[in-house]
């Protein structure tokens, strides 16, 4: 079972690899990837140096071009990946099938891994996905335990599923929310509530939040005010308030690692390459552990203490959950 | 132009699901789309009874498509998508990569559905050439952004092998998710819903906390909060796109169809009123509503 964590910046992937990651995954700086911020990714030549560290270390490196291409600038995407196969990256991760086939028909000998944002939910999909030759399926935060457990015994290619980090309640790469709100979105802007949108304001002791003018959240003093993505916010349905979609909150899967180990799963991804150095060097540390002691002893395994602890440290709103792998949580 | 009835989002009684088809049957729609894209416990009309209302539509003169579930995660799920693709008699709408796989299998030519997420000529091509005959472009597409996709040498030349729709009427459904928020907006869980989405034929309404209507909940879609009316771009539309589409309203939708017909050239333009958004087409916040 693979530890696989996220890196912004190139301090961020040192410190997944001093931490114990076995591979980690990083972006383009450009929008040809799910985490398009200023001032994060790696530019090719970043990108070689990154290659170099990591096999150094005798781990993987991959790319994640998984947006989906724009008419005009298809290059962008194609070049990615001519940029990512030059530097030496393990696994291009793509979502887009004109990447994934332009990938597989230049860069065959190349592992090909199913982004998240392909929203790959059933054996059907993984099986349309086949023609591309990927070897990895990176399975949507939508699926319970239970359909996990059926996929992972209906079909024999890998699977990756998303261990700890932001919570997406919405099956990824068909969600247009954002795009509905500011006009950027994951799949044309490679950014979900886009910074650039956001407004605070405060009064009478009370502070709003704002995504391009729409109210998302009102925080009374005591609160505690997270940044406004919009499937978060505090709405009202009937005159009630509440989050009608999602409570700003973490997926911590520590719970599952028995029951993911047990299924054969490939590979755990931590998200967050948005987040610090020291965020990823934290969650790896605790990941590391929590991974060698299943593997050491699955029977036996237990959640050490100080692992809910530092991971609830890190998480959104202080506050984790299983999220859909959980059925109740549906 | 055509125009075309895509399915009902919402869940409705059997008999009002029936009258309105009986009243499609009558309207000048050229074709319909019939099928349960958002959930799979919801049976008020079972395979075969979406096949006689096809049947029927089919004397009535409508080119019909079976449209398809959008986000599978059960293997029953795929059993029941099986059946739609393996009807032997209507094309079928594909929603999900599943339903690709499913209808390239068999040889069998197809529609992909607006939740596929095809955004430049690469992909198109690649879907075209597995057998895809008509394509539905994501909601989130401008009139640019399709222009200049379909302007695409690649695209061009293999234009005759596909139409294009346009999804231009109606609240959009823009995410899917493993949660009902139906139920949780009646504290149920999911597992015990008891099909509370049936007292909602038009969803149930999200309101920011200074009252604008952010997004309608649709057991485990999110639509748009406002409603989505192109009924003045049709002009600049019938340069790029073969078939606009109307998704079924509570109310209304027969109606809308003939406003719609009417300012097909830009004879009949209509002042839009608040409720309506026009954004995604004019490259703007889709709910933003410009004249």
């Amino acid at each position: 079972m693979e530890l696989l964590c996220p890196a912004g910046s190139p301090p961020a992937l040192k410190a997944a690899i001093e931490n114990g990651a076995d591979a980690v995954y990083v972006g383009l700086k450009d929008r040809t990837n799910a985490r398009h911020f200023a001032g994060l990714n790696f530019t090719p030549e970043k990108l070689r140096e990154a290659a170099d560290y990591v096999h150094k270390h005798g781990r993987k490196l991959h790319v994640a071009i998984n947006t989906f291409a724009h008419p005009n600038t298809w290059d962008y995407w194609q070049n990615s990946v001519d940029s990512a196969v030059m530097a030496g990256a393990d696994v291009i991760i793509a979502a887009d099938i004109a990447v994934l086939g332009y990938a597989a028909e230049q860069y065959p000998q190349v592992e090909r891994h199913l982004s998240v944002q392909a929203s790959a939910t059933n054996s059907a999909a993984v099986n349309f996905y086949q023609q591309f030759g990927i070897s990895r399926v990176v399975l949507p935060r939508v699926l319970s335990m239970q359909q996990v457990r059926a996929l992972a015994r209906t079909t024999d290619i890998d699977l990756e599923v998303f261990a700890f980090g932001s919570l997406c309640i919405m099956a990824e790469g068909r969600c247009y929310l954002s795009s509905y709100m500011t006009g950027e979105s994951p799949n044309t802007a490679g950014a979900c509530s886009p910074p650039a949108y956001v407004r605070w304001e405060e009064k009478n002791g009370v502070l709003e939040s704002r995504l391009n003018d729409v109210v998302i959240d009102r925080f009374a003093g005591h609160e505690t005010a997270g940044y406004p993505t919009l499937c978060k916010g505090r709405f009202e349905v009937d005159n009630q308030l509440y989050h009608p979609l999602e409570e700003p909150t973490s997926l911590n899967t520590l719970d599952l690692l028995p029951q993911l180990h047990a299924e054969g799963i490939r590979s755990l991804k931590i998200e967050g390459r948005q987040r610090s150095p020291a965020y990823v060097a934290k969650i790896t540390k605790v990941w590391r552990e929590a991974i060698d002691r299943v593997i050491a002893d699955p029977v036996h395994f237990q959640v050490a203490h100080h692992w809910q602890h530092t991971l609830a440290q890190l998480s959104e709103g202080s506050q984790t959950t299983l999220g859909a792998y959980h059925r109740s949580w549906k | 132009m055509k125009f075309s009835f895509g399915p009902v989002q919402y869940y409705w009684p059997k008999e009002k699901m029936i009258a309105f088809y009986e009243e499609v049957a009558e309207s000048p729609v050229d074709m319909v789309y019939l099928g349960e894209t958002v959930c799979s416990k919801r049976r008020e009309l079972k395979f075969q009874d979406f096949m006689s209302l096809a049947h029927m539509l089919r004397e009535a003169g409508k080119r019909v498509t079976l449209s398809t579930m959008t986000l599978l995660e059960a293997p029953s799920e795929l059993r029941e998508l099986r059946k739609y693709c393996e009807n032997g008699e209507f094309q079928v709408e594909a929603n999900d990569a599943g339903a690709i796989n499913m209808l390239v299998q068999q040889g069998l030519p197809f529609t992909v559905g607006a939740a596929m997420s095809v955004y430049n000529h690469h992909s198109l091509r690649r879907l075209v050439q597995m057998g895809m005959n008509r394509w539905v472009p994501p909601v989130e597409l401008s009139e640019q952004w399709l222009r200049e996709l379909l302007s695409q040498p690649v695209v061009e030349d293999i234009r005759d092998s596909f139409e294009v729709e346009l999804f231009a009427f109606g609240h959009m459904p823009l995410a899917w998710s493993a949660r009902c928020f139906t139920a949780r907006s009646e504290n149920r869980s999911k597992d015990q819903c008891e099909l509370c989405c049936i007292k909602y034929p038009s969803g149930r309404v999200v309101r920011s906390q200074d009252q604008k209507e952010v997004f309608v909940l649709n057991g485990i879609q999110t639509q748009s909060g406002e409603r989505y009316n192109l009924v003045n771009q049709l002009p600049q539309i019938s340069k790029l796109v073969d078939i606009v589409r109307l998704s079924p309203q509570a109310e209304g939708t027969v109606e809308w169809l003939q406003k719609f017909i009417a300012n097909q050239a830009g004879a009949a333009p209509l002042k839009l009123e608040h409720g309506d958004c026009n954004g995604y087409w004019l490259n703007l916040a889709g709910m933003v509503r410009s004249a």
